[in-house]
């Protein structure tokens, strides 16, 4: 029966469907729903890794001891887990390992734009990218194919706008594969010089089989147009953009195998068309391919490696006109992502902010301590980097920034890649403050669990890591926690752990106010009587105040009476509850 | 049929993924193709959101663009105004009167746009401004405004009460069904 699925959930249906048994990854827009949908399969074992490089080690894993596994992951995560990428390049699998990596062109929640086909090329592994959900769902299963006829793993691409779009699918039934049973065969596993060298011509002929394959590969197909005096080649969401902009106007060659790409499929095509114009998002990878081959197609001059494409400017790239809408003659203000009112991370950040704090900070819902008008962060680069990078700013900077210096970093990140940055400051003695904020879920991507939760994927209780005792074990001898709706204890913590002349964790633990299980004291009151307008509780951004004739006002749809503005009052003019 | 583009544009957190899931459910039986484009992550937190929903024989891209939507449905009065630009010249904006300010707002580094119906109006905008947020609070919860948004949009198609009743009931869990029926009711009867 045919029903709606996002990209997300359609590939999580494609695993289920191919027979896939173990799904591992890390959560991360816009990849997180594959592995959210698939743990809804009592079939699948899925889980929460710490990291992407373990998750994609525990699929290599169980491929290797012949079920059929998954990892998926963010285009970041791809970095981090690049490692394995390339050796398990040269190993190839038992059973079908396929790795789901999730692009952002845009930037609508990430901190760069890179474009993984890249990885594709570089490890030297096939990668398919679908372009709405029910080749989501084709794609991920023909991925299993693939991955166990030619011993590789399968990349398969996803992008924001086919991960987050709802489209129409059919689903079929779960088919397991033939087991595969382990055997020894130290020649294809173990990666040391000797054997290695053996596999990487296997590698190359695997490429070359793989470059054959796609010259006749259903997933490449050409789709006649009336008009020959341009052709377009074009993959992924880029396809329905030519499509929508042009209908059946050109030519159209429509990638679905990204990595290795055809030769004489796209000669052929080019041969049949006046001008070869290629379409895709993010870099010129299909266009770099294509003038390797000597052809000279209009790529990347006219559809830019900047930001996402669409329709319009697909139509307006190929001369076309777009239909314009009315704009108002009006200033109309931006609406940034603000920190939710009630946000635990608040008041850890007004603290610093108070301080004058160089804060060195990380990736989470916490970034947006950066924003006016705490603005307490001073750099976001990615998942870990504050912690290993305090260590080097203090050892570089000394004395100068050492006593207001810190890092910020959430929980399930500290567990992704901050932890190993504190056993460098603890290693090489660095005197850094490190503040774990503990808001006790993956906040950003959407209430994710993590190893200091005590819940699993699946929602059941686990080992809980935690978080005062890992610190002490690996040499931190100064850890404490405070709680950051009470600013004197922070204000305190901070100023003590600065002052102190050895490492120290400040853990700030509070769980995210949008959890469930967080009951809230609910709207507090604003007196206009008391208010003299002096806007002190202005200073932490509470989406849930506002100054309305000179008064502060409390927005009872949003307060959910954390305290921390009444703490910033000094004419008692907040506070207190609603009689009854 | 030619593809049919609805935006729905609000604050993040006020529930416009249950309007598109409801908009999915109802299109899908009526056997057409459906694309519905939502945002995830950062954006969502309190921030300016968007979800389009196309429908009709064939649909390629998943977002509409400038000067394609058929009909702009907004939570919010500020959002309505910024989206205008992708609007069809004979499109409909059926919005909230509710205003909610944004962070420059709030911390008075901009001022709030006056009279925003009145100046979408004098461009030759077909809007349908109400306050959806008093019927919310009448069917028995202010966070139903989205169900009260889909039946004053219900108005503009030709789907029977019954069906958006039935697609209603696909989407919204047991326990608050009734609330929700009877705040689209409030909307499609305003």
């Amino acid at each position: 029966m045919k029903t709606l699925m996002l990209g997300n959930e359609a590939v999580a249906r494609g695993l289920y469907e191919a027979g896939c048994s173990l799904v591992s990854s890390y959560p991360g827009t816009p990849s997180t729903e594959i592995t959210e949908c698939a743990a809804k399969y009592d079939e699948i074992y899925a889980e929460w890794a710490p990291n992407e490089k373990v998750a994609m080690e525990t699929a290599f894993g169980a491929c290797l001891a012949g079920k059929r596994s998954f990892c998926g992951m963010k285009h970041v995560g791809l970095n981090v887990a690049a490692d394995p990428l390339f050796t398990i390049s040269y190993t190839g699998v038992n059973a079908g390992m396929v790795i789901g990596v999730a692009d952002d062109a845009g930037m609508h929640s990430s901190q760069n734009e890179q474009d993984s086909r890249h990885y594709a090329e570089a490890a030297k592994i096939p990668m398919l990218e679908p372009s709405d959900s029910a080749e989501a769902l084709a794609f991920t299963k023909l991925a299993y194919e693939l991955s166990e006829q030619f011993d590789t793993p399968v990349l398969l691409k996803m992008c924001t706008r086919v991960s987050h779009s709802q489209s129409v699918v059919e689903p079929a039934d779960r088919v397991m594969p033939a087991p595969k049973p382990y055997q020894k065969d130290g020649a294809k596993y173990i990666m040391m010089p000797g054997n290695a060298k053996r596999r990487h011509p296997v590698v190359e002929e695997r490429t070359r089989r793989l470059t054959e394959w796609a010259e006749t590969a259903p997933v490449n197909r050409i789709e006649p147009g009336k008009d020959h005096q341009i052709g377009i080649i074009t993959a992924s969401t880029a396809y329905q953009y030519v499509k929508e902009a042009c209908g059946d106007t050109y030519p159209v060659l429509k990638l679905g195998l990204s990595w290795p790409m055809p030769e004489k499929l796209i000669r052929d095509f080019a041969a049949g068309v006046s001008q070869l114009v290629v379409v895709e998002e993010l870099d010129g990878f299909i266009e770099s391919h294509c003038r390797n081959l000597g052809l000279s197609p209009i790529g990347k001059e006219k559809f830019s490696c900047i930001d996402e494409l669409s329709q319009n400017i697909v139509a307006q790239a190929l001369g076309k006109a777009t239909a314009a809408g009315c704009k108002l003659d009006e200033n109309i203000p931006p609406r940034p992502p603000v920190m939710c009112a009630g946000c635990p991370h608040r008041g850890m950040f007004y603290t610093l902010s108070k301080n004058k704090c160089t804060v060195l900070g990380d990736i989470g819902c916490y970034t947006l301590g950066a924003v006016a008008p705490l603005s307490a962060i001073d750099t976001t680069i990615c998942m870990g980097a504050s912690v290993s990078g305090l260590h080097g700013f203090n050892k570089a900077g000394g004395g100068q920034g050492e006593g207001h210096t810190v890092a910020v970093i959430g929980d399930s990140t500290f567990m992704h890649s901050g932890m190993t940055g504190l056993v460098n400051i603890a290693y090489n003695e660095s005197n850094s403050t490190v503040v774990i904020l503990d808001n006790s879920i993956t906040g950003m991507t959407g209430h994710q669990q993590n190893p200091t939760t005590g819940y699993n994927l699946k929602g059941d209780p686990c080992t809980k890591i935690d978080l005062e005792s890992f610190c002490r074990a690996i040499g931190i001898k100064r850890v404490r926690v405070v709680d950051p709706y009470d600013l004197a204890a922070c204000d305190a913590a901070v100023k003590e752990e600065l002052a102190a002349a050895e490492p120290s964790v400040i853990i700030s633990r509070r769980p995210c106010v949008l959890l469930k299980y967080v009951k809230t004291p609910g709207p507090i009151l604003s007196d206009p009587a008391k208010c003299v307008g002096c806007k002190s509780c202005m200073k932490i951004g509470c989406p849930a105040i506002s100054i309305v004739d000179k008064k502060a006002v409390i927005d009872n749809t949003l307060c959910t009476g954390c305290g921390v503005c009444e703490q910033l009052c000094k004419f008692d003019a907040l506070g207190g509850k609603k009689e009854g | 049929m030619e593809t049919k583009n609805i935006m729905i544009v609000g604050v993040g957190g006020q529930g416009s993924l249950l309007a598109s899931k409801l908009l999915g459910r109802l299109l899908l039986t009526k056997g057409y193709d459906i694309k519905v484009s939502e945002v995830h992550g950062m954006s969502q937190r309190g921030g300016s959101v968007v979800t389009y929903v196309r429908y009709g024989d064939k649909v390629y891209s998943p977002i509409i663009d400038k000067g394609q939507a058929d009909f702009i449905v907004s939570f919010e009065l500020l959002e309505a105004a910024r989206w205008t630009e992708y609007l069809k010249p004979n499109g409909k904006i059926v919005t909230n009167t509710q205003q909610v300010n944004p962070m420059p707002v709030i911390t008075g580094a901009a001022s709030y746009p006056e009279n925003l119906v009145q100046k979408m109006q004098e461009k030759g905008i077909d809007v349908d401004a109400f306050d959806a947020l008093s019927l919310a609070e009448e069917a028995g919860s202010s966070k139903a405004a989205n169900l009260v948004l889909m039946g004053r949009l219900s108005k503009g198609f030709d789907f029977t009460e019954e069906e958006w009743m039935q697609a209603i009931s696909q989407s919204v869990p047991g326990k608050f069904l009734e609330m929700n029926q009877k705040a689209f009711r409030l909307g499609r009867e305003s």
